[in-house]
């Protein structure tokens, strides 16, 4: 069962996070980067099934040069090679776009199953996995909390309000995963060695047959036409409590109509 | 005046109130046409209630066929209307499964997708609150029809009488939209507590709770005043409550006209699914906690002593 998994480098959500305001895109020197949360519980998963039914782990990521930090550190996880497409040509790409750039770039690689996290922290968006599927026509099964393979029939628990909805389609297919799923590995020493020498096949547009108006800010399915920092909260009222907090607060819902 | 088409949202033979809120929105674009796309028998329930809040046209895609898959026959029978109505807008309610279907209409469509817009302008751009609340973007879609998910509680839902003219949509279904197979819904929370996604209020619970036998503290104080019960990533990691309560990113964001934060010390990973909240109040014992920057009212205290009290008072209240 060949298996690749979708990473994305993101800002750590723990450090500021910035939009340049000559484009209005994100502004990724501004801090730190880091693999996207949930996209090493996906990686985990890959590599699970892949210690269950054989095959390859492939990290597939679209990003800036940096992202081969992050490529790195997933292959140390334990996945076997990684492809990066990487074109200067890409900045600003919307997750259509980001979507359809992947297909490009799943057709060069031979998989049965393609993994993702269901959000990345920076844009939150939540779709490019329902998009991926959508262009490769392909079953789409997202939110995954569980997963489980038997021969070419995939079934997933998927993640609801309320509990979960048991879906299943038939390989090749697109899973996103939610972080309840596993408890993602530590890279170990050894694996952290070995990474060194695993393969990252870089992809250019070009190699994918594609052309760069298809893609980037310029072919942008959305624009962001501005944006500005949220105005602080006004300071609130902060009591401390002297036996009577509860009714404190109970007034205070009163007084603005909420109870 | 130009049609904005609504995807309608309905449990047990109601519609959901970001339904309504979506038929609100619509008629700052133009006039609504709500899309019913369920199973035989949907629409007929929920028609007066449409009529009542302004929907002109109400096109029917009804079939067995739909729900029996995951997402994409709602996408395909979406964008089947769309191409012929061409709409000045399509207007989803945010949550995961919407917003997947909105992001394939969008494709089919070759237009975008803006997700979690907190307002919606006349002119079709949409306001997003991006990194936790603290950044506030103005966005459009650059080509073809708008696709937006509007969060729940970004509008108040009010009425406006529509005719409510209905539209019968045949369904034929691709074998592609028949590709992921649902098997079966399967429901384990329990209680008749509002949703997550959708409640005006929400009462969560931190790490300052303790335990999953504490966490009753919590769903006292809700149900008090009929609200959600949320948690912050702590209390869902401990596994006192299931990982659907969790509030924050990679759970669920929510802009509730009242969120109640009982011992959550408020990181950014909470803060980035609640900030937008109208109305905030925090409870915790640590009066340096992150949580008060944000909360319009606070009490610096036990959450044990003032959480009982406050379900008291409320109760009393209401008498």
């Amino acid at each position: 069962m060949n298996i690749v998994v979708l990473m994305k480098q993101v800002p750590d959500t723990y450090a500021e996070r910035k939009l340049n305001p000559a484009d209005n895109t994100l502004d990724r020197d501004a801090s730190d980067a880091v693999i996207n949360e949930i996209d090493e519980y996906a990686i985990e998963e890959g590599l699970l099934l892949k210690e269950a039914h054989g095959g390859e782990v492939t990290i597939l990521t679209m990003g800036p040069d940096r992202a081969t930090e992050s490529l790195r550190k997933a292959l140390s996880m334990g996945a076997d090679k990684a492809v990066h497409v990487v074109d200067d040509a890409l900045h600003g790409s919307c997750a259509i776009t980001t979507a359809k750039v992947l297909a490009k770039a799943l057709a060069t690689i031979e998989y049965d199953l393609v993994i993702a996290g269901s959000e990345a922290t920076d844009s939150r968006l939540s779709v490019v996995p329902a998009l991926l599927a959508e262009a490769l026509g392909v079953p789409q099964l997202s939110g995954a909390r569980k997963v489980q393979v038997e021969g070419s029939t995939v079934t997933i628990e998927r993640s609801t309000d309320t509990g979960y909805d048991r879906v299943e389609g038939a390989t090749p297919a697109v899973i996103s995963v939610v972080e309840k799923i596993n408890e993602p590995r530590y890279p170990s020493f050894k694996g952290i060695m070995a990474a060194k020498s695993k393969p990252v096949q870089s992809l250019s547009l070009a190699d994918l047959g594609m052309s760069p108006d298809e893609v980037g800010l310029g072919a942008s399915t959305t624009t962001v036409e501005s944006f500005q920092e949220a105005p602080p909260r006004s300071a609130g009222t902060i009591v401390k409590d002297e036996g009577n907090g509860g009714v404190a607060i109970a007034e205070f819902l009163a007084s603005k109509k909420l109870i | 005046m130009a049609e904005v088409l609504v995807l309608v949202e309905a449990a047990n033979g109601s519609l959901k109130k970001s339904t309504l809120e979506l038929l609100t929105a619509a008629r700052t674009l133009g006039e609504p046409s709500a899309v019913v796309i369920g199973a035989p028998g949907t629409a007929a329930a929920l028609k007066d209630k449409l009529a009542e809040y302004g929907a002109a046209k109400v096109y029917v895609a009804e079939s067995e066929e739909i729900d029996a898959y995951l997402v994409a026959p709602k996408a395909e029978v979406l964008a089947q209307i769309a191409k012929d109505a061409e709409p000045a807008a399509i207007l989803v309610a945010s949550n995961a499964e919407n917003k997947e279907v909105a992001a394939r209409t969008a494709f089919k469509l070759d237009s975008g997708f803006l997700a979690d817009a907190v307002e919606i302008t006349a002119e079709g751009s949409a306001k997003q609150s991006i990194f936790g609340g603290a950044v506030t973007v103005t966005s459009r879609v650059a080509k073809g029809v708008p696709v937006i998910s509007l969060r729940a509680n970004s509008v108040s839902a009010a009425p406006a009488p529509g005719t409510a003219e209905e539209v019968s949509v045949p369904v034929s279904l691709s074998e592609g939209a028949k590709a992921a197979k649902l098997l079966e819904r399967v429901e384990e929370a329990k209680g008749s507590r509002p949703s997550l996604q959708d409640a005006s209020v929400i009462v969560s619970g931190g790490r300052g709770v303790g335990s999953a036998e504490n966490f009753s503290v919590v769903e006292n104080v809700a149900d008090s005043i009929g609200a959600a019960v949320g948690a912050s990533r702590a209390a869902t990691d401990a596994g006192w409550v299931p990982h659907q309560m969790q509030v924050g990113q990679t759970g669920v964001t929510v802009s509730p006209q009242l969120y109640i934060a009982l011992g959550i010390s408020g990181a950014i990973q909470h803060r980035a699914g609640m900030q937008t909240s109208k109305t905030i109040v925090a409870v915790n014992k640590d009066p340096e906690a992150p949580i008060f920057e944000l909360a319009d009212f606070g009490v610096v205290g036990d959450l044990f002593t003032v959480a009982p009290q406050l379900a008291e008072e409320v109760a009393k209240r209401k008498g």
